[in-house]
């Protein structure tokens, strides 16, 4: 395959369809599992032309969606259960996905950490960055798995 | 002090000044390493003025302001100070968008963040 990644975590899947840059892989919470999906994920988008601001925002977004899983979904999992990741890259729009095998959660049920009151606090503040810096966020009913997307550009007016 | 320090270390008159070895920080191990390594830098002070300077630092993450929120608390605890300098303008929206640039006392420069201590 030409789009394959320089390393692919084991069950992973990279090729092209539609136009797109796609990629899928059972990840452990192991750092070089996940940095081999982040070095695809960013190969891919650079190859589409986004600028280094975009890299900037989706490699954020990506960290926090897979410390979420890990941390939160998998808290009271055995520490070898893997997410699945998966991402599919074109020129216009960069789509993340991230499931856990966790409980679930629901997001807007987490505190607001901009709120002076929660400033001192150290955690929370995963859910806010995804929000702010993707152009689109969705989650399951169950709360497990959270789909991301970063736009190139905003649609053109009708 | 561990041999695989991530920090570079030096003492200026009576101010700790802390620069990241790593370009990210993101990982939570590296970030855990940091935490406990600044905690003890704190501990051997008795009024702590820590300046951590971000000018090698490209990305971080949430835990990595998490991380800086606990040192903050362990500074005031003991009556000490914070300064961060150098923020690249990309991570300065972070602590932007978080609110962060409220709680911390953020300089342009390592200079001027060296000048604002009390």
């Amino acid at each position: 395959m030409t789009n394959q990644p320089r390393h692919s975590p084991d069950a992973s899947h990279a090729g092209h369809s539609g136009g797109s840059i796609r990629h899928s892989a059972v990840v452990h919470h192991d750092r070089g599992e996940v940095e081999a999906v982040q070095d695809a994920l960013e190969a891919a988008m650079t190859r589409c032309g986004y600028s280094k601001a975009s890299l900037f925002a989706v490699r954020l977004s990506f960290q926090e969606g897979i410390a979420n899983a890990f941390n939160h979904g998998h808290k009271n999992l055995p520490p070898h259960t893997p997410a699945i990741v998966e991402f599919a890259v074109s020129p216009d729009e960069v789509m993340i996905a991230i499931e856990d095998q966790g409980p679930g959660f629901k997001p807007d049920a987490v505190a607001d950490c901009t709120l002076d009151e929660n400033l001192e606090v150290p955690r929370g503040r995963g859910v806010m960055l995804i929000r702010a810096y993707m152009h689109e966020v969705r989650y399951n009913d169950k709360g497990n798995r959270v789909e991301m997307f970063f736009r190139a550009k905003p649609p053109a007016s009708a | 002090m561990p041999s695989e320090s991530r920090l570079r270390i030096r003492k200026q008159d009576s101010v700790v000044q802390i620069e990241f070895i790593d370009r990210n920080i993101l990982d939570e191990g590296n970030i855990q390493m940091i935490s406990e390594e600044i905690a003890r830098l704190i501990d051997a002070e008795a009024a702590p003025k820590l300046l951590i300077s971000f000018a090698n630092v490209d990305h971080l993450s949430s835990a990595a302001l998490g991380a800086l929120i606990t040192i903050n608390n362990k500074i005031r605890q003991k009556n000490g100070q914070l300064r961060l300098a150098s923020i690249d303008p990309q991570i300065y929206e972070v602590f932007v968008i978080t609110r962060l640039n409220k709680l911390f006392q953020i300089h342009e420069s390592v200079d001027d963040a060296i000048k604002s201590f009390g």
